[in-house]
């Protein structure tokens, strides 16, 4: 285990290296901007699929706490009362609470009903983004930029300390993601997903289970809302927008639920493509659509579910629940 | 919240009178829609998560319908059968491949189908609002009672709306058909082994239900602005709405649809910033007293 988690550490950092090495390569902004947006959504997509893919709850509202992380942030840091890591920590607190109401009404139902209700309760949180004017904006969101004093020594308002910051608040969060899955909390969230009954009879607390996943899954979904406002300087209606949540199951999906850094390759894989698409049509609805059914209708399976070693791939085929299994 | 304005609108006649007609054309419109969600849900076990875009489809079909005959009659039952025929195809060639997957496909293929219906609304109709106007037939004045107003076309639509709810009604519970389809929600193995073609059973379903929110569409037409994306906050108030009555229950949809027009109506009086929230307490005190919903069987909510 503890050389396990030593590996662990030891890719992160590497990982680390080399994405900062990367800009120097050419293409800096291009690569750089790209690699932030990428994170931003491969954090939501990865918050994601603790419910998706290890516990097998389909939150269709998750975009609520990606907005809630970078209005939170937004409005904190206009405010001009915090520091940054203050900010960020609030409203990381912030969304926590949020997650800890609606999860407390949520994770008791069933599948389609959570699915449901997870979305009732974004479009809920979206209409209150609309006409709470006097703290988000309203229509227009947060405008005017968001201010970044620096701390630490850390300018956010620089782009390359901005990379920089972004990819290392990423990969902690992946880091603490891995730690997650493969702790025994990690482990009992899989049992719940597979046999749920079994669980209760083995004296597990599953709402207590479900309700802590439900928070933390919103908390990372949330930081990546967050390095999103970073990244734009502003935060935007559209990210509690349901179009928003449904790329972020997609990219579970597109990436393989049955992987842990599948939804972040379906991030990067879909945030490439949104790039390429947006140059050549304004019928972008049309297109990813498009790809969603052929996805949906013929592969079936994401990207690193085909790379799994055969005997994972058989295991999955044959229980009944298929597509939401993960194994790391 | 304006509540002294919600008590002086309950204490004074033509208040309550003009609110309750808004009401209940708001309830039974969403009745409609609601009524094929959860007639789908009962016999298929699937949430069509693209039902707000069929109700779309069928407000435009009803728009072009009217444009070119305009008949009213004709444009209505255009985007009825227009929805459905559509409704056909999207089973036969799309939902029909995840019957008994997992939910993330089956809500994977909805959410794909909706992207391509808005858009291509978009590139057919254009993306401004498009109004159709008041049929000539029911340009009169409105009737007074009691000093409240209502419109002519209010009472047609509650009247047709009512209408369509007995007939499903009588469908469903004193018909063969009914009997089949009853069945089939509880059990399709065995229907399936009495010889009837259960596929065709779910086929017939599910353009029953869209030929509905079809119907649900071209009705509103005339009273609601025609934009690409506007079925889905239709999807959603729907789907509360069933979740109301209890997933698989018209009955239940029925009940609860008129209560959601009247909050709405009423609401939009007392609290109006806050009529969409009310919704989702109202939704949110049902799940925690009743889970299974107002009228729901305990089957209802089987995985």
């Amino acid at each position: 285990m503890t050389n396990q988690s030593t590996k662990t550490v030891l890719m992160v950092i590497a990982a680390w290296v080399a994405l900062i090495a990367l800009p120097s390569l050419g293409h800096a902004d291009k690569i750089t901007d790209f690699i932030v947006f990428a994170s931003a959504y491969g954090l939501l997509a990865m918050g994601l699929n603790l419910l998706i893919g290890y516990t097998g709850l389909i939150s269709f509202g998750h975009a609520m706490f990606f907005a809630s992380g970078a209005y939170g942030f937004g409005a904190l840091m206009q405010s001009g009362a915090f520091a940054v890591p203050v900010a960020f920590l609030l409203s990381i607190g912030i969304t926590s609470a949020i997650a800890l109401l609606v999860g407390a009404i949520c994770v008791r139902l069933s599948e389609i009903y959570f699915a449901f209700l997870t979305l009732a309760f974004q479009m809920f949180f979206h209409s209150i983004l609309l006409s709470w004017v006097e703290v988000t904006g309203g229509d227009n969101g947060l405008l005017g930029g968001i201010p970044t004093p620096v701390f630490f020594g850390v300018d956010l308002s620089n782009h390359t300390h901005l990379y920089v910051f972004c990819v290392t608040v990423t990969l902690i969060s992946i880091l603490i993601m891995h730690r997650i899955v493969n702790s025994p909390f990690g482990y009992t969230l899989r049992m719940i997903r597979d046999n749920e009954r079994r669980a209760i009879y083995l004296g597990v607390n599953v709402f207590a289970i479900k309700l802590t996943c439900f928070v933390l899954s919103a908390v990372f979904s949330s930081v990546g809302g967050i390095i999103m406002a970073l990244f734009v300087s502003g935060a935007y209606p559209d990210f509690a927008f349901w179009t928003t949540s449904g790329e972020a199951i997609f990219m579970v999906m597109l990436g393989g639920v049955t992987h842990f850094l599948g939804p972040l390759l379906g991030a990067v894989i879909l945030t490439g493509l949104n790039d390429v698409v947006i140059t050549y049509t304004d019928h972008y609805g049309l297109f990813l659509g498009s790809i969603i059914l052929i996805f949906a209708l013929v592969l079936r399976k994401g990207v690193l579910d085909f790379v799994q070693p055969h005997r994972k791939r058989s295991k999955t085929k044959t229980s009944a629940e298929g597509a939401s299994h993960a194994e790391t | 919240m304006e509540l002294d304005a919600l008590f002086s609108c309950l204490t004074s006649m033509s208040c309550l009178i003009t609110q309750t007609t808004s009401g209940l054309i708001i309830g039974m419109l969403f009745f409609l829609v609601a009524a094929g969600l959860t007639l789908i849900f009962g016999v298929l076990g699937i949430v069509n998560f693209a039902h707000g875009a069929f109700y779309m489809a069928g407000a435009y079909f009803g728009y072009t319908i009217f444009q070119f005959t305009g008949s009213y009659a004709a444009s209505v039952l255009g985007a009825g059968l227009g929805a459905a025929v559509l409704g056909v195809l999207f089973e036969r060639f799309a939902i029909r491949r995840v019957y008994g997957e997992n939910v993330l496909l089956q809500l994977l293929v909805c959410y794909g189908f909706v992207l391509v219906a808005d858009d291509l609304v978009q590139i057919i109709w254009g993306s401004e609002y498009l109004s159709m106007g008041m049929p000539p037939a029911f340009r009169l004045p409105p009737f007074f009672v009691a000093g409240g107003v209502i419109p002519p076309f209010y009472v047609f639509i509650i009247g047709i709306a009512a209408l369509i709810a007995a007939a499903l009604w009588w469908l469903i519970e004193r018909t063969q058909y009914g009997r089949i389809i009853r069945a089939t929600s509880v059990n399709p193995t065995m229907v399936s082994a009495l010889g009837i073609p259960t596929p065709l059973v779910y086929l017939s379903v599910f353009a029953l239900g869209l030929f509905l929110a079809g119907l649900a569409g071209g009705l509103a037409a005339p009273i609601r602005a025609l934009t690409p994306g506007m079925g889905f906050s239709v999807l959603i108030i729907s789907f509360v709405i069933t979740v109301i009555g209890g997933m698989g229950s018209v009955a239940g949809a029925l009940v609860a649809a008129l209560l959601i027009g009247l909050t709405r109506s009423f609401g939009s009086i007392g609290f109006p910033l806050f009529v969409d929230g009310m919704m989702y307490v109202l939704m949110g005190l049902v799940l925690v007293i009743k889970p299974t919903g107002l009228m729901g069987r305990e089957e209802a909510s089987r995985p």
